[in-house]
Formats: C-alpha cells, sequence, structure tokens
C-alpha cells in the first residue's frame, strides 16, 4: 500500500485515481500510523509553502515522512513537497521547510523582464542521471508544471533532471537514495508522468 | 522552454457533448468521457468542460461526469458554468478538476475570484471573459467591453482593466473569448488578446474565431497568448490535435510533440 499524505495542502483527487489507473492501492491519510505503515509514501500538495508546512506539522505528519525516509522506504514528493523538502523557501515571507535536502527555495526572477508567473504547462525534463524511476522515460519529454518558486539543491549530485523556463534553468527532480520528487505532476502528465509514477510504486528504493 | 498549449474546449449539455449550430440549436457530437479520452490520447494538452445549461436551469455543474473524466483523463482540464459559489468549486475540484471557471458570476461577485483563490490557490481559478469591441470611452479606455448572457448584456466594464483586477484578486489564469470573433472560424481577435496579456502577468488562453491553424499560431505570437483554445476545428474532423501542433511546430512556435 502506498500512503498518499494528506496534510491539506491541495486536491490529492488525481493523485489517487492516478495510483489507482495504474492497479495500485493509494490511500489518502492523515494517519500518521498509516504513513508508519505504509510500504511507499507520496508526499504530493499545492498552494503556498507557509500554510503547507504549518499543516503538516500541526497535523504531526512530518515525523512519519521523515520515518520513511529514514527507513529506506520509498517516498515520492511532488510539486509543492518537492520545494518543502529543502531547507528554507523564500514564500510567504519566508519559511522553514524539512531540511530533508539541503539547499533554498526562490521565486522565478527575470530582473525587471516580464515573464509570466507561475510557469503553467508543458515543459521538457531533461535527465541529468540515470535512476530506476527513469525507466522507459525518454529525456526531453514534457511535464505539467504550475508554480512560481523553485529549489536550488546545495549539492548538484542532488539534481536528477533540469527544466529551462525563459531562459533560466531549475531542478525539476531531485533526489538522494530512497527519496525522489518532481516539481511538475506527473499524475497530470499524460504518459510521461504516468510512467516515472508506474516505476515509482514498483521501485525498491534504491537508486541504481 | 514552456511550450504553448493546445485546449479543446467542450460544451456539454445533459452529460452530450454538444455544439451550437446557427440557426439549427445544437447538435450532439459524443460522450464526454469518451471524447475527453480521445483529446487527451491525441496530444492536447488541456481541457475545459462548460456544462451550457447548468447556469440556466440553476443547478451544479455535472459531477458524475467531472469525477468519469478524471478516473481516466491524465492531464489538466477545468470545468466551467454551474458554479454558484466557494462550496461548488470544492466539490467539483474533489470530484477531479484541476481548475474551476467562472465568468458572469465574478463579473457580478468579483470576490467569488478572492474567495476560491484563498481556498483552493490561485492556480485553481480560471476567469472567463468575454470580450466585445466598442468606440473606447472614458469607461471603456482600451476600446474593449465585459459583456456577459453570451454578449446580451454589456457591463460597463473595461476588458484590460477586468483581467488586472482579476489578477490582483488572485486568478491564476484569464480565457479570453472574443464575442466578436467567436463562432465565425475567421481567426482570433489578435488586438483584445494581446492587449489583455500583455496588461497581466498571469497566463491568458485565447478563445473564439480559431478556423485553421494559422489562426493559433497568429494569436500565439502577435497575440502573445500563452494557450489557444479550439472546439469545432477539431470536433467535425477538420484537423486533428496532432495536425495542429505539426503546422504550430512549423511556424516556429513552441508545442509539445510527444505524448
Amino acid at each position: 500500500m502506498v500512503a498518499i499524505i494528506d496534510y491539506e495542502a491541495g486536491n490529492l483527487t488525481s493523485v489517487a485515481l492516478a495510483v489507482r489507473h495504474l492497479g495500485f492501492v493509494g490511500e489518502v491519510t492523515q494517519d500518521p500510523a498509516v504513513i508508519a505503515s505504509a510500504e511507499r509514501v507520496i508526499f504530493p500538495g499545492q498552494g503556498a509553502a507557509g500554510s503547507a508546512m504549518a499543516n503538516l506539522r500541526r497535523l504531526g505528519l512530518d515525523q512519519p515522512l521523515r520515518a520513511a525516509i529514514a527507513d529506506g522506504r520509498p517516498v515520492l514528493g511532488i510539486c509543492i513537497a518537492h520545494q518543502l523538502i529543502f531547507d528554507h523557501t523564500a514564500e510567504d515571507g519566508g519559511v522553514a521547510c524539512l531540511g530533508l535536502l539541503p539547499g533554498p527555495v526562490i521565486r522565478f526572477d527575470f530582473a525587471g523582464r516580464r515573464v509570466k508567473i507561475p510557469q503553467m504547462g508543458w515543459n521538457a525534463v531533461e535527465l541529468q542521471t540515470a535512476h530506476p524511476v527513469f525507466e522507459g522515460f525518454e529525456s526531453g519529454w514534457e511535464c505539467y508544471f504550475v508554480h512560481s518558486y523553485y529549489p536550488v539543491p546545495a549539492d548538484p549530485a542532488l539534481t536528477l533532471a533540469s527544466t529551462e523556463y525563459e531562459g533560466l534553468s531549475f531542478a525539476s527532480i531531485v533526489g538522494r537514495d530512497n527519496l525522489i520528487s518532481t516539481q511538475f505532476h506527473p499524475e497530470k502528465s499524460g504518459r510521461a508522468g504516468l510512467t516515472l509514477l508506474r516505476n515509482f510504486l514498483t521501485w525498491d528504493g534504491r537508486p541504481c | 522552454m514552456l511550450s504553448k498549449r493546445l485546449i479543446v474546449c467542450l460544451d456539454v449539455r445533459d452529460r452530450k457533448v454538444t455544439k451550437g449550430v446557427k440557426f439549427v440549436g445544437n447538435v450532439d457530437i459524443g460522450d464526454p468521457v469518451t471524447m475527453a479520452k480521445e483529446y487527451s490520447d491525441g496530444g492536447v494538452d488541456e481541457l475545459v468542460f462548460y456544462d451550457i445549461t447548468a447556469s440556466a436551469e440553476g443547478r451544479p455543474i455535472d459531477l458524475q461526469m467531472v469525477e468519469q473524466v478524471a478516473e481516466q483523463v491524465f492531464i489538466p482540464f477545468s470545468v466551467g458554468g454551474g458554479i454558484r459559489n466557494v462550496d461548488d468549486m470544492r466539490r467539483a475540484l474533489l470530484a477531479g478538476a484541476d481548475k474551476v471557471s467562472v465568468n458572469s458570476l465574478a463579473v457580478q461577485h468579483p470576490e467569488i475570484i478572492r474567495d476560491g483563490a484563498v481556498a483552493f490557490g490561485n492556480q485553481c481559478i480560471v476567469l472567463g471573459m468575454d470580450a466585445l469591441k466598442v468606440e473606447p470611452s472614458a469607461a471603456i479606455p482600451s476600446g474593449y467591453e465585459v459583456v456577459i448572457r453570451g454578449g446580451r448584456t454589456r457591463m460597463g466594464l473595461d476588458a484590460v482593466q477586468w483581467a488586472q483586477r482579476a489578477q490582483e484578486l488572485g486568478a491564476g489564469e484569464i480565457c479570453l473569448n472574443s464575442i466578436d470573433a467567436d463562432g465565425t472560424r475567421d481567426g482570433y481577435e489578435l488586438t483584445v488578446t494581446r492587449l489583455v496579456s500583455e496588461a497581466v502577468d498571469i497566463p491568458v488562453i485565447a478563445s473564439g474565431g480559431a478556423g485553421v491553424p494559422q489562426h493559433l499560431a497568429a494569436v500565439l505570437t502577435v497575440g502573445r497568448a500563452d494557450a489557444a483554445l479550439v472546439a469545432s476545428m477539431v470536433h467535425y474532423g477538420d484537423y486533428t490535435c496532432q495536425s495542429i501542433k505539426q503546422d504550430l511546430h512549423a511556424a516556429g512556435v513552441k508545442v509539445r510533440l510527444s505524448w
């Protein structure tokens, strides 16, 4: 069973439906015990970082998430979770995040040039390395993004794939050991996204 | 590089996709879930469902249809028609829609944009807007006026100013329909699209007037739109999403070509 963490940060219907569509059993949950007993964990979410972090702590869901990562169980972060796993975000006046990976999260800044923010739509995901979750995913396939902020990993090795928006390249997939995370929405990225999601749902948590 | 989006609009009535035909009324052209799946498999980037009779009948959007689409289609889709309040938005989003669209409701009660954005995030709220070309005036400096009820009621509101106000209130995206171009198949209204797109920082979807792929190319370049909405071009089989995208690609417009 895959636990889909519900910390009141956006709508999880699509994530749950995509997991079911792929033939796996997912449970949308706020129960730390369900996360503790899950074989793998999806850490999804959308919306603002400040309320997301506050909800995660209020519901006591940060500890079972940390435990899953420490245990070596596969964990997938999506969208706002892709940012919350880093140290700190500039969003909402500055918010301390989970610090599971080192580095800050910053806002798109094009030095006064008028660019649409959020980035909303399909953009190419360029793989930087081999990974079991990338099996059958062709580098350059496009996935669906909606975001105004992005993480800047302190260690370049954490960037597993990158994407370019208006001349700026950012880490669209990051990971270390049994943790992997996407800035885009794999559950909304058609065949490309479902390929990654299916691979995650059968991954043993070892990076290679 | 971010691709320009090709969006297909499905007008739904009584669980059937329908298309208005001048002087004839509406003809049913298919099942919404089946068509959604086919368009998704065919490379569309996003879908929009409008429940065209929900508002007039004072009932909420067809949630069962939304659920069935969400179970089978794994690309973004928005729903509109029959959204009366934040609770209706919540139900549509929980049924699996990614975004909800408000149009006349927002003109009459702009706070619905803010309330929806606070409750669900800006990215979930699409402002639908119908614009009519008028003589520029003190009240309508851009020369494009916001209208509702299919253009029958003029609101005395400038389209560009309304777009900016909607962004301030928290709209995540604007779907801009030209009443003058709608149904003509003569091309999008490039001027209003460009005016609105350059006046806001959020994405703008151009709607109304698409007849051939060159129209999309024009609105996505000259019109500065981030996405282009089509309906009859693909519903009647004159074009496919794939053929439109190939033409856009040939015209130098960045689009998603593998799916």
